[in-house]
């Protein structure tokens, strides 16, 4: 390929490589790198920052149709700058520090929670060339900083020396320490059929096969979108914040700009998941041949706001689950279905590599394969390892300790 | 690798750290914040590690030792009885110093048996792949045994919680 312009913006990578090439010129070595590190940080933070404003506002709008209600609707143009008068109005408000806290974890806690969710974004590939960080082994960064952040929810729970705030943080601990091996199996099954721990690789794998995770990897799919559900404390599983039984769970005690931190990094994270998932599943920024002609950024962004819809649905259509439903979930059912998926991926491609079949014929064979695989595992893990299911007797019979009525099966 | 201002003085920042937050576990009357501090040293020698190009090394160490380790640590002290006892000397004060003094030992033997010299000859190519060809070749015995090991722990564990019946 030959190397493009720098007014191709395509990729925007174009010209802050010209912009480099034309540093390391006439300016010292160091120079390039401190130039690079400070164009990706400002792009980063121009992604992450307007995307809130944006990403908040869509939410609240979806959300309220699921509610048969219109959401903000007030402030600008269809409340578009909702987000914008939140953030200033929160901005005023007195930020205080209990009396009984523990001060130095209290107030590092939120930074604790920000930070490793705004690095994250370093290793996501945008486009060909717009990636700050192109790090061999991207996945595992991104899962071992999504961990940190856990410490950062345990520190304001504790701190805080709130009950509500510490039963918070201890259930958010249980449910990551749960979900993460689920999630970590999923992406190293995307990890064994790519061949590559490095997300621009995983991306041109995708690109050059047109075989998206999504077509044949069905189960990782699911288990991921479910397992990172739980790790983001949204609905089905956000009982880290069970506001009818905790309060606001782990962030009770905090006001002001230090919530608006909680919330903001609770959304950023839900950003990385959508992107990790467009990136891993859904081909990056490839779009089957169009992305020559569409900018890579925009299919990916497009892809990310696609996903993140997806996690609004998820939210405003299922209830909130118990923590020993969430924990059965996630070890008895989760877990046996993605190593079995992994087994078959496995043998999958080490055929295809041993027996030197053309992608065009193994691939499609993989998928259906692999979809009929995810659907005996599903129905069949359901059945296996599935919750008990609720066995309702013959006759009507009231139950005194509940005071209801549970009905026969008809 | 280690030349250069840059380089020296990130070694030299995040050793500071790693000694420091070290102590500061030790030191720490509060048995939480002990760990917090020790957490914040094994951010530092993934950095250290980071340092010498190693960096699948550095991203296992952050998922393994304060995504997992350091997290299960804080859940522990949270569910024990009184988790806000202090970090003070129990009646194992002497038995600890004598395992802490052979720990010291072993590691001041190897580090000065280490050719530095060489080691730091250059930075490593791609770690991962090194690492997982070593894990199931040359080292797949003591690795295996170790994963046995985790599943009897987590065998007795179990054991250990249903009780009699």
């Amino acid at each position: 390929m030959t190397l493009a312009q720098w007014y191709d913006l395509r990729d925007l990578g174009n010209p802050v490589h010209a912009l480099l090439l034309w540093v390391g010129r006439w300016g010292p070595h160091w120079l390039v790198y401190v130039v690079a590190g400070l164009i990706g940080a400002a792009a980063i933070l121009a992604f992450v920052v307007p995307s809130q404003l944006v990403l908040i506002w869509w939410e609240r709008r979806f959300l309220a149709r699921f509610q048969i209600r219109r959401g903000p609707n007030r402030v600008g143009k269809f409340g578009l700058l909702q987000s914008l008068a939140d953030g200033f109005k929160i901005m005023a408000k007195e930020t205080w520090v209990p009396r009984a806290a523990d001060k130095w974890p209290f107030l590092l806690a939120p930074i604790v929670m920000m930070v490793p969710s705004i690095m994250l974004f370093a290793v996501l590939p945008f486009g060909k060339g717009m990636v700050f960080a192109n790090l061999p082994s991207g996945i595992v960064y991104l899962v071992a900083l999504s961990g940190v952040g856990t410490i950062a929810v345990f520190m304001a729970g504790w701190a805080a020396n709130n009950k509500y705030a510490l039963l918070g943080a201890m259930r958010s601990i249980a449910m990551l320490l749960s979900y993460e091996i689920p999630a970590v199996l999923a992406l190293l099954t995307v990890v064994v059929y790519t061949g590559s721990m490095n997300l621009q690789v995983i991306t041109r794998f995708q690109a050059h096969y047109n075989a998206w995770g999504l077509f044949l990897l069905p189960v990782p799919l699911l288990v991921y979108l479910v397992s990172s559900t739980a790790e983001l404390n949204r609905t089905p599983a956000d009982i880290a914040e069970a506001e009818s039984e905790l309060g606001a769970g782990y962030h009770t005690e905090y006001s002001g700009f230090r919530f608006v931190v909680f919330y903001a990094a609770e959304f950023t994270n839900t950003v990385v998941v959508a992107a990790v998932i467009s990136t891993c599943f859904l081909g990056g920024w490839s779009l089957f041949g169009l992305d020559t002609w569409i900018p890579g950024w925009i299919i990916y962004i497009s892809k990310i706001f696609v996903m993140f819809s997806v996690f609004g649905w998820v939210r405003g259509t299922l209830p909130r689950l118990r923590i020993d439903q969430l924990m059965a979930f996630a070890w008895k059912f989760m877990l046996p279905v993605t190593l079995v998926n992994l087994v078959a991926v496995t043998v999958e491609i080490a055929l295809w590599q041993q027996l030197g079949w053309s992608a065009g014929a193994a691939f499609p064979l993989f998928a259906v394969a692999n979809w009929l695989l995810a659907g005996v595992l599903l129905v069949g893990g359901w059945r296996v390892f599935g919750i008990t299911r609720i066995v309702a007797p013959r006759r009507p019979r009231m139950f005194r300790e509940v005071g209801a009525v549970i009905e026969a099966n008809r | 690798m280690l030349s250069g201002f840059g380089p020296v003085s990130a070694f030299w920042l995040l050793a500071v750290l790693a000694v420091g937050s070290a102590l500061m576990v030790v030191v720490a009357r509060n048995l939480l914040h002990a760990v917090l501090w020790l957490i914040l040293h094994f951010v530092a020698v993934a950095g250290l590690f980071l340092l010498m190009t190693a960096e699948f090394l550095a991203m296992a160490q952050v998922l393994v030792y304060v995504g997992a380790v350091g997290v299960l640590v804080l859940f522990a002290v949270m569910l024990t009885p009184s988790p806000w006892s202090e970090n003070t000397e129990g009646r194992l004060g002497g038995v600890a110093v004598l395992l802490g003094g052979c720990l010291a030992a072993v590691l001041i033997f190897v580090a000065a048996r280490t050719p530095w010299a060489q080691v730091t000859a250059g930075g490593f190519a791609s770690t991962a792949q090194a690492i997982g060809r070593a894990l199931i070749g040359r080292w797949a015995l003591p690795f295996e045994i170790a994963s046995v090991l985790l599943v009897v722990a987590m065998i007795g564990s179990i054991v250990l919680a249903r009780g009699e019946d």
